[in-house]
């Protein structure tokens, strides 16, 4: 350890505060000038932080869920009760669903309907919730490093819809960003026709419905679909329900149970934009003199 | 006799023993702000990491500043804004300027009742959390809501007693004097 005289330690110890403030201050100034610095920063972390997470994480959701250990065991009753009535509730519903698919096959025979090509999809545990005080985001843990390229912009769902879009993702982990979150913008149809509509987060628990056609509100208790509108999202992702809210705003209500989230399926479909290739620019220039030739030509 | 005894070198426990106490409060801070990520599914955890952060630079730079120097706070910043999406930088400049001010006041604060200290740290949290929303507010070109700026001063106010209780056992540890 290097002996320093007393005042000079003092005064160095005087000066640290001072100096680490200008130093944070000026990291606000990268920050804000080079908004990649930020991401790749916490993608990394990220990369370090998820598999201690996912190790802590995993005994807390079996202790939720149960596997029967003590979870559940004093309503069982009750709990079983109620699955009896529900079970029969979803056969009758699954005997609707097969006669619809049925009809739906029927109909897309007739149509010649061409099935849009199955997205690559895996599935993550969500292994912690890293919302900020304005922003709502979680951290899902990547099986394998190979299936996490180009996943960025991939569509997170859970069992009944859509949770959110990857923002940042590194080797071994991802941040998705929430439907929720003050960020969030997804086009959506709502209701039998489809029509159009934006679903803003506004950091509560149900986004806004915005933009919807002026005179036609979007009916209370209509389904919200994602729209292909602006090729951020494939269409038809179940997203919620619209509801009119207390000040009778429309809000949508999420399917997904985006308060406890614990797996994700991510979806990274294939984008429908159409790809630029830029020219080479050996190409570029080759058929310019061929093209001053054959106008010199004849 | 004794006066060689004193003099001589700590032995390796001693120092290692003495290394923990001092190392206790950073750890804690982060270890602290890790498991508050965990998926608990509570009601305004997100809330709950900055009041957590604030209350333990508080307290440390109020009654053990020497454990908690300011690169350290400035490094849990950083990681508070990594982790709560809040932009690079901003919650490290807010918490070294909470240190600063408890710095400053604590002289006066030290000597006083638990109360006004409670109602000290209170009112610095809000100002905090207030510069908090309005410099996310002017960065983002929106108004944040109000509501969770609110929730975010309450979790602070109502966290402090019971982390000064606990703080409080941990300072009086018998080796934690000479470095006060």
């Amino acid at each position: 350890m290097i002996r320093l005289s007393v005042p000079f330690r003092q005064a160095l110890a005087r000066l640290t505060l001072p100096v680490m403030l200008m130093v944070s201050l000026g990291l606000v100034l990268i920050g804000r000038a080079d908004q990649n610095l930020a991401g790749t920063l916490r993608s990394s972390l990220d990369d370090v932080l998820a598999p201690a997470y996912q190790l802590v994480a995993g005994p807390i959701v079996a202790l939720e869920h149960g596997s029967g250990v003590i979870g559940n065991l004093f309503d069982l009753e009750g709990e079983n009760e109620q699955l009896r009535a529900e079970n029969a509730r979803l056969l009758q519903w699954q005997a609707v669903a097969l006669a619809l698919e049925a009809q739906n096959d029927a109909l897309k025979s007739t149509l010649h309907y061409v099935p849009q090509p199955t997205p690559k999809f895996f599935t993550g545990d969500v292994v912690a919730d890293l919302g900020g005080v304005y922003a709502r985001s979680v951290l899902v843990a990547i099986p394998s490093p190979d299936a996490a390229q180009n996943i960025v912009g991939a569509v997170a769902m859970d069992g009944r819809g859509v949770a959110g879009r990857v923002v940042e993702a590194g080797d071994r982990s991802a941040r998705v960003l929430l439907i929720t979150d003050l960020n969030s913008r997804v086009p959506v149809a709502t209701g039998v026709a489809g029509a159009p509509a934006l679903m803003a987060g506004t950091n509560g628990p149900d986004p806004a419905l915005l933009y919807w056609a002026p005179g036609q509100p979007p009916p209370e208790g209509a389904m919200v679909l994602t729209s292909a509108e602006g090729g951020a999202f494939p269409p038809g992702l179940p997203v919620g329900v619209v509801h009119y809210n207390a000040q009778n705003d429309p809000v949508v209500l999420p399917l997904a149970d985006l308060d406890s989230l614990r797996l994700l399926r991510l979806f990274a479909y294939p984008s429908n934009e159409p790809v630029l290739t830029p020219v080479p620019a050996a190409a570029a220039h080759k058929p310019a003199p061929r093209l001053a030739l054959n106008k010199t030509g004849p | 006799m004794s006066g060689v005894a004193v003099r001589r070198r700590p032995s390796l426990w001693r120092r290692l023993d003495a290394a923990s106490r001092y190392a206790w409060p950073a750890a804690l801070l982060i270890f602290g702000l890790l498991v508050i990520g965990l998926p608990f599914g509570l009601p305004g955890q997100a809330e709950l990491r900055p009041a957590y952060a604030m209350a333990c630079v508080y307290f440390w730079s109020l009654y053990r500043p020497s454990s908690l120097p300011a690169p350290v706070v400035a490094l849990t910043g950083l990681l508070l804004d990594l982790l709560g999406m809040s932009p690079l930088g901003l919650w490290a400049v807010l918490l070294l300027v909470l240190q600063g001010a408890t710095l400053a006041s604590r002289r006066r604060l030290v000597p006083q009742f638990f109360l006004l200290n409670w109602l000290v740290f209170a009112s610095y949290a809000a100002a905090a959390s207030a510069l908090a929303w309005a410099a996310q507010s002017i960065l983002s070109l929106t108004i944040l809501p109000l509501l969770p700026l609110a929730a975010q001063m309450l979790a602070a106010a109502g966290l402090y007693p019971a982390l000064a209780a606990l703080f409080i056992r941990a300072h009086r540890g018998p080796a934690a004097a000479e470095l006060a």
